[in-house]
């Protein structure tokens, strides 16, 4: 066949309609994108200039500077907002793929009566919306007393239904036989689990720790519903209302772009590392 | 005879589920206990039967008017389109070289990773209210207006933006599993096909990639349906106002706050609530109908 075809390996001039749909598409995607960055290092008068400039023409570093010298009505300096988005953003990944992968474990390699049942009961979670029951959620935490603690930000997050559904199809696909050969060998669960189990599944552990990164780095919610103390809120939530106010004042949008493209990076960044292993997971896991 | 039980299948669930039933389970039943009652979280809950699934499809005008008819078109346009949309990209993207696909991907892929705040920022440099905004500016500048609109809270304009920045936002995991799932189709299938008389590349992708990829094609769908219900908060991000402005961006997740967090009437809330879960639930089992397993 002369068409382009899936996946080739170099450049055919059939694809150029391809790379006709593909660019323009791109760019309306990349563009906002490159807007934020450009507004982050412009200074005061290029911010509000009109027509207004799109390539900051004297860059500067100002915008980042106010935003770290920023303290906030309640004496809280943005470093702090910073710190405790890494300290929860951290938390949830690392306890996220922990408890989603002994889950995944039992409900794909042991033989219990349940076991199909809550992998259907997990399956039917991926649909469901955390934002519909904020209310019944918030009951629940102040019944438990973690309301305006650090838990309230970790803790609901790590019931994440789409890690267990992502980590399961990779166990799945471990043999048997390999698990038998080590317990023949006298090894214990824990040894199976970290030894055997955890090297092979590295790419769906990965792409879990990007899904759960986001889900924690960009959740502002927690910090507006499930906490009072400003002290212990998040940097999406003082984005948020840097975002809110700055309509109102001038040095507001800088550092709104600035604080924007703070939230962004470390996003971009975690993908990139990651980005041939989710492709991979991707692959072997769709709903069945 | 009953196997022998192991103890540490105890301990591998135990965490995970224990989080699950405090924070899905429990929560979701409390919200279908809560929709029958009366509960202003002053008094105790009252029982009070149907009554606010009542009031919410016979009197709730802003609901019945406003709020469900814009979640509907919401998730036909932004759900739907954007789920088609990123088949079609995965489609094209698998017939590109590796190093253009990568980078092309990226661009695609990147603004799912703004998440929702970040959204609302990018998105006001484009659409701000004065002449300063990009759009305004362009606009003005060809003449194509006088003065400049204020786009994000004109009940005009906030919907149909309001799309465009969901869609903008929606090429995630979901786009990713489809990608991967084009690339992994056996090529052996499409010469096979070519010899079973395919003529075109319309029957191609009917007949063979789409068959073929039908667990990504699931998985996609499932992250759209949830994604685009999830991204109801949007409307009222960038518009600053909840209510909406005349309701144009009111979508059923700004419901639920508005009476529970604003009116404290958390029964009738909770009945928001459930008919939200019931509605993602029955969508997702149309895309379940349409790429689950036949066998099942």
């Amino acid at each position: 066949m002369k068409h382009a075809r899936f996946n080739p390996e170099r450049f055919h001039k059939a694809q150029l309609p391809l790379y006709l749909f593909l660019f323009p598409l791109a760019l309306f995607m990349a563009l906002p994108i490159l807007f934020i960055v450009f507004h982050a290092f412009k200074p005061l008068d290029e911010l509000f200039a009109f027509p207004p400039v799109f390539i900051p023409g004297h860059p500067t570093l100002q915008n980042f500077s106010d935003l770290f010298g920023q303290i906030d009505k309640g004496g809280i300096p943005f470093s702090r907002y910073l710190a405790n988005s890494l300290v929860v953003s951290l938390s949830v990944v690392v306890l996220s793929v922990l408890t989603g992968s002994l889950a995944a474990y039992a409900l794909s390699k042991k033989k219990f009566g349940a076991r199909s049942l809550l992998f259907e009961i997990n399956t039917l979670a991926l649909m469901f919306l955390p934002i519909a029951v904020t209310i019944p959620r918030y009951l629940v935490m102040s019944q438990l007393g973690i309301l305006d603690t650090v838990f309230a930000h970790i803790l609901p997050l790590l019931a994440m239904p789409v890690g267990v559904f992502l980590i399961k199809q990779f166990v799945d696909q471990v043999p048997d036989e390999l698990i038998e050969a080590a317990r023949i060998d006298g090894a214990g669960d824990a040894r199976i689990f970290f030894q055997v189990i955890v090297p092979l599944v590295a790419p769906a552990l990965s792409t879990v720790a990007i899904l759960s990164f986001q889900a924690a780095w960009n959740n502002a919610e927690t910090s507006s519903l499930f906490v009072d103390g400003e002290d212990l809120k998040t940097l999406a939530f003082y984005l948020g209302t840097l975002a809110s106010s700055s309509g109102t004042t001038v040095a507001g949008q800088g550092m709104a772009a600035a604080a924007s493209l703070l939230m962004f990076v470390p996003n971009l960044i975690v993908f990139i590392v990651f980005q041939g292993r989710v492709m991979n997971t991707m692959a072997r896991s769709g709903i069945k | 005879m009953k196997k022998k039980f192991d103890p540490t299948v105890l301990v591998l669930l135990a965490p995970y589920w224990l989080l699950f039933a405090i924070f899905i389970l429990i929560p979701t039943l409390a919200a279908i206990a809560l929709s029958f009652t009366w509960f202003n979280t002053l008094q105790p809950p009252r029982f009070i039967g149907l009554d606010n699934y009542v009031r919410l499809f016979t009197q709730d005008e802003t609901f019945m008017k406003n709020v469900l008819p814009n979640t509907l078109q919401f998730a036909i346009v932004a759900g739907l389109g954007g789920y088609l949309l990123s088949f079609v990209l995965a489609w094209a993207l698998a017939q590109v070289p590796r190093l253009p696909r990568t980078i092309l991907s990226l661009f695609i892929y990147a603004p799912s990773l703004t998440g929702g705040v970040i959204i609302s920022v990018v998105w006001s440099i484009v659409f701000s209210g004065d002449q300063v905004g990009y759009l305004n500016s362009l606009l003005l500048n060809a003449g194509l207006l006088r003065e400049p609109v204020q786009f994000l809270t004109n009940p005009l304009f906030l919907m149909p933006i309001m799309m465009v920045v969901t869609i903008w936002g929606s090429m995630g995991v979901g786009f990713l599993a489809m990608l991967a799932g084009v690339l992994n189709v056996d090529p052996q299938l499409y010469e096979a096909g070519a010899l079973d008389g395919i003529k075109n590349r319309f029957q191609e992708t009917v007949y063979i990639t789409l068959p073929s990829m039908q667990p990504q094609m699931l998985f996609g769908a499932v992250m759209a349906v949830v994604g685009t219900f999830q991204a109801g908060a949007i409307g009222v991000q960038l518009s600053g106002q909840n209510p909406t402005p005349q309701n144009a961006g009111q979508l059923i997740v700004n419901h639920i706050e508005d009476y529970g967090f604003f009116r404290y009437e958390m029964g009738y809330a909770a009945a928001v609530s459930v008919v939200l879960l019931g509605l993602v639930w029955i969508v997702a089992r149309l895309a379940w109908k349409t790429f689950g397993n036949k066998e099942d």
